[in-house]
């Protein structure tokens, strides 16, 4: 690993003064210290945001669950909030990796990575969500993730928590990688008053909201709605693990399976 | 005092490797050490033009750095393939030169040409990244199929062919098929295997600049032969200047049986800079440079009577060597191999044909089982598939083809001293709750879920091997054990074997059976091994054969420890030597009821003279002191045997296969110690079971490995597995004192088609490819239901 600075910022102004070119932002570090190994990502400057003490935490107001970016995996699993108000948000990050990632893991940095087969961003895309930065931006989950890897925040903009619509009812299920045990496919079906939201994650180079499914299942919350959509193999991603037109054929099993454990 | 041989034993290692107190290659560090980087070849095939290090040796930190035309000026050999194999018609193998460094030509991704030696970790890498290598790249071969017709990789090997080799009778073959009612056919591909060890391979080299002394700690299974090949054929140093020490190991798996290029350069650098060296391998280092497993090509045929009965089999195999051959390489798909394709059934007639070959992929060669398994893959395989195309039971068509007499004769090669195949079916079939399959099966179908059922019996030869047989067949050394018991005066034990423990548990099994054979406390014995400086020199670790061989010379060396004290104790208790009876740790006079503990007799023996009450108890000629060795060379491999059934039950809708039971009954002979038994059952099957579910070792077709870190290679986890069932029958070997046959591999060889087998069986019979993934299942699952739909 090549020598960098490291800083522990104990606020958001300290962290943005201190961010250029040449840094990254340190949460958990579950992604940006293997790549620091590996060498491929290297930086001058690591600036450690795990001790600004107003990003982590969660919060229930009416109908929002609130999460603070550096909020663990493990932390969101075990929240009676969470439990309480969206379960399946608490399956999920239950079911992130191992337990080493999940006590170190943050939602912010699995967040603002933007990993293709990460679960997170499909919780964020089926929930509603949106996400606060510290450019005070509250930005939607449909116009958060851009692509792979890729999501709307700017160079020193920090995600500070993130708000989930809680839904009438929710459930999460994916189909992992044997080898990595990342998501081939996971699919995240939420059912609202006002309709219902499938979001996929590792079919293709980033999450989505599968609006044929959603339509599906906004009209007739039922797993034989699922059957009459077609899913089409274009874009799905296709490697040693899984090719499209398996992984199209996972996304309509697996959004079966969620409706049926809704 | 109770026999400690078959009673479960707490490990004496655990301690140590419960507690994180184990000391391997990587936790020692030398006053004064150098790091060492390897810059390897990118490509799989290509010309080095130039290596240009000139940059890298001015990067801070460095202290040189050596490649192939280093190696060259000081002559140093390269890597061997420890068996020479004979082609049918008579000629000799063909190997190419495999130096330690490349010199001229690169032939996998991963092959070394440059190291690199720097004060840091750090300054290593940093410097390595400094080294420029102009390569004139090649088309590499990579596709087993089409090797033989493929560019020659290395110059004069003809086809890439390292030889073809027959064993059996091609025109008793053919007489057999002639008049069979029926010929079952049968293509596979044996896939290729990562072994995976958790500790990456590692070298530390110490060298003396006073005594010229080289010591290279490494991951070894058999540091006597390493030093061996290293002094013979790498001309490093001579023996008695080099010391190889395999302190802990993390696993081996057969991938740590051979000498590698690290060691060999690390070895002799050493000398050069006359600084000591620290190597340790990444991960993906050991994923491209560890020598891979299995990789088979196979058509078999077998001829059978409508009835089920077997009256003839052929196996044609391509075996991938990969670039070069290795220490056990040639020998894993011959030897190892062709005598088992048969497996445990009376085969009038049968021949293995192997043709051998070279491609630009990591070396192959043994990987647990090694041999065994491709064979017993095969055959188990094609029974299934004549009792399909025959309708008859999995069971009922091996219980027909069984030897029921021993000593068996078997077809290829064997002479089976013992075994007792339709006990072991029979426990298997009850264990397994076979009959109540089919209630099973209803049950998964209303479910939606398919279920499937599968059967495999094997045999394999273990023990390896009477020296006079292997040395005739090709093998450059004798596969004896070596074993020296040492008494110290104070009546502790020291046992030191030629074998290696890298999880095998030796330090407790061998000191039951010294505790059994002295009648002294188990904790006063200690096992040690691994050092070529401490006891006498030993083959080593592989092929279930540290007990069956190296368990047997520990039992003879302590006969001749009793013989010895004997004597001693005779004069001692004042009475002839045929009065003195040894029994659990006393030497007694029937007649008088004197006794000496053998404690007693060693210190006696190390105290020869008389004053006052110490008299002499040395018989006049005797030597003093109580040390014994003995070198074992058995007369016969052992033969494990056995019986797996599982069921697995699939999801069609997405092709994941769930190992729902495992029911496997082995026949070890004598068992030592069930709980270590047990370990090494599980583990056997993890490895099998990963072979046939998810373990694949691929490369594309410019020869890049793509499975090359865990992310892509498939490595199974607990969660994968039910809760194995074990059971074992007991014929004991006759051709070793103990009647131990070794249990180290038997998992491995049976999981595989045992899981395929129950995987097409749910199938409804339609064959499938080495390892079942989830989508490959589906695929098949769709293709079924399509042809169902037409059928309908």
């Amino acid at each position: 690993m090549k020598k960098f600075n490291y800083h522990l910022v104990k606020d958001i102004k300290e962290a943005k003064k201190l961010s250029s070119p040449n840094s990254t932002f340190l949460a958990g570090g579950m992604t940006t210290i293997p790549s620091m190994k590996l060498g491929l990502g290297t930086y001058k400057d690591i600036i450690d945001i795990k001790g600004i003490k107003k990003l982590s935490g969660i919060k229930v107001s009416g109908k929002i669950l609130k999460i603070g970016a550096t909020t663990k995996h493990v932390e969101v699993a075990n929240s009676k909030e969470v439990k309480k108000s969206i379960p399946s948000l608490a399956a999920l990050a239950e079911g992130i990796g191992d337990p080493q990632v999940r006590n170190k893991g943050t939602i912010g940095g699995s967040i603002a990575n933007n990993d293709p087969a990460a679960d997170y961003p499909s919780a964020c895309i089926a929930l509603n969500a949106s996400i606060n930065t510290s450019n005070n931006r509250k930005i939607d989950s449909e116009n958060f993730f851009r692509g792979l890897f890729e999501t709307a925040l700017k160079k020193g903009e920090i995600i500070e928590s993130i708000e989930f619509e809680i839904p009438l009812k929710s459930n999460y299920q994916k189909f992992p990688n044997p080898a990595s045990r990342y998501a081939i496919v996971g699919v995240y079906v939420s059912k609202y008053k006002s309709g219902t939201n499938v979001a996929v994650t590792g079919a293709k180079s980033c999450v989505y909201n599968d609006k044929d499914l959603s339509k599906a299942l906004s009209n007739n919350f039922s797993s034989s709605a699922i059957d009459k959509v077609k899913i089409s193999s274009s874009g799905m991603s296709s490697d040693i693990h899984a090719s499209g037109n398996y992984r199209a054929n996972m996304v309509k099993v697996f959004a079966k399976k969620a409706v049926e454990a809704c | 005092m109770a026999s400690l041989v078959g009673s479960r034993v707490e490990r004496k290692e655990d301690k140590r490797f419960l507690t994180g107190k184990g000391r391997y290659t990587a936790d020692i560090n030398l006053a004064n050490q150098t790091y060492a980087v390897f810059i390897r070849s990118p490509h799989a095939r290509a010309k080095i033009k130039k290596i240009d290090t000139s940059k890298a040796l001015k990067a801070s930190g460095v202290v040189d750095i050596l490649t192939g035309k280093h190696i060259a000026q000081d002559k140093i050999g390269g890597l061997i393939a420890g068996w020479a194999i004979r082609s049918e018609d008579g000629s000799e193998m063909k190997c190419p030169a495999n130096p330690p460094l490349a010199n001229d030509s690169v032939n996998f991704v991963g092959d070394p040409v440059a190291v690199v030696f720097a004060e840091t970790l750090d300054e290593v890498k940093e410097a390595a990244n400094l080294v420029d290598v102009d390569y004139k790249v090649l088309k590499a071969v990579t596709s087993l199929a089409h090797t033989m017709k493929s560019e020659t990789i290395h110059e004069g090997i003809d086809k890439n062919l390292c030889y073809d080799w027959l064993l059996g009778d091609r025109q008793k073959v053919k007489e057999a098929f002639d008049k069979a009612d029926r010929i079952i056919k049968l293509d596979i591909v044996n896939n290729r295997l990562i072994p995976n060890a958790m500790e990456p391979r590692a070298c530390v080299i110490d060298y003396n600049t006073a005594s010229e002394e080289i010591t290279c700690y490494t991951t070894s299974q058999n540091p006597h032969l390493s030093r061996l090949i290293m002094s013979a054929f790498g001309g490093v140093a001579p023996e008695n200047k080099l010391r190889v020490v395999a302190p802990d190991v993390g696993g081996g798996f057969g991938s740590k049986i051979n000498l590698y290029n690290e060691e060999i350069v690390c070895s002799w650098a050493a000398k050069k800079i006359e600084r000591p060296i620290k190597w340790v391998a990444e991960r993906t280092e050991s994923f491209l440079t560890d020598t891979h497993g299995r990789d088979h090509i196979t058509h078999a045929e077998l001829a059978v009577t409508n009835d089920g009965k077997f009256l003839g089999f052929k196996n044609e195999t391509i075996a991938n060597l990969g670039a070069y051959a290795r220490v056990f390489g040639t020998v894993t798909p011959t030897y190892l191999f062709g005598p088992c394709a048969t497996g445990v059934y009376v085969m009038p007639a049968a021949y293995s044909n192997v043709k051998a070959v070279y491609t630009n992929t990591a070396p192959v060669d043994a990987y647990r089982g090694a041999g065994r398994p491709e064979a017993t893959y095969t055959i188990e395989r094609i029974v299934d598939k004549a009792a399909i195309e025959l309708g008859l039971d999995p069971i009922e068509i091996r219980m027909k083809n069984f030897p029921t007499e021993f000593p068996f004769k078997q077809t290829l090669v064997h002479q089976i001293d013992s075994g007792d195949y339709v006990s072991g079916l029979k426990k298997a079939k009850q264990m397994s709750d076979y009959d109540g399959f089919a209630a099973r099966k209803k049950d998964s179908e209303s479910k939606g879920k398919l279920r499937g059922i599968g059967v495999t019996t094997y045999f394999e030869a273990c023990g390896i091997a009477p020296s006079p047989v292997v040395m005739m067949l090709g093998c450059g050394v004798g596969l004896w054990e070596s074993a020296e018991v040492r008494f110290n005066p104070t009546g502790q034990v020291t046992v030191y074997t030629g074998s290696h423990s890298h999880g095998q548990s030796h330090q407790t099994t061998f000191a039951q059976i010294a505790a059994d054979e002295l009648g002294v406390p188990i904790e006063n014995i200690d096992i040690v091994h691994g050092d070529t400086d401490k006891g006498t020199f030993g083959m080593g670790t592989y092929g279930s054969r540290s007990l069956a061989v190296g368990g047997v010379a520990i039992i003879n060396a302590c006969k001749k420890i009793v013989t010895k004290g004997k004597k001693i104790a005779a004069k001692m208790l004042e009475a002839s030597e045929e009065e003195v009876e040894f029994k659990d740790g006393e030497f007694v006079v029937a007649k008088s009821n004197k006794k000496k503990t053998i404690g007693e007799v060693a210190f006696a023996s190390y105290l020869p003279g008389v004053r006052d009450e110490v008299k002499s108890p040395l018989p006049e000629g005797e030597e003093p002191g109580l040390i014994e060795s003995s070198f074992y060379d058995p007369s016969n491999f052992s033969f494990p045997a056995g019986s797996h059934i599982c069921e697995v039950e699939i999801d069609p809708e997405t092709g994941e296969v769930k190992l729902d039971k495992y029911t496997a009954v082995d026949d070890f002979g004598t068992i030592v110690n069930p709980l270590i038994v047990e370990g090494q059952v599980h583990g056997g099957l993890a490895q099998g079971i990963g072979q046939a579910l998810y373990e694949n070792a691929q490369y594309d077709e410019t020869g890049q490995l793509i499975t090359a870190s865990y992310m892509d290679y498939t490595m199974p986890r607990a969660d994968n597995f039910p809760e194995f069932n074990i059971g074992y029958t007991c014929t004991k070997a006759t051709t070793n004192p103990l009647g131990v046959k070794g249990c180290g591999e038997a998992g491995t060889i049976a999981a595989t088609p045992t899981v395929m087998n129950a995987v097409i069986n749910a199938l409804g019979g339609k064959e499938i490819s080495l390892p079942a993934t989830a989508e490959k299942v589906w695929k098949a699952c769709k293709e079924n239901k399509g042809s169902n739909a037409k059928a309908a």
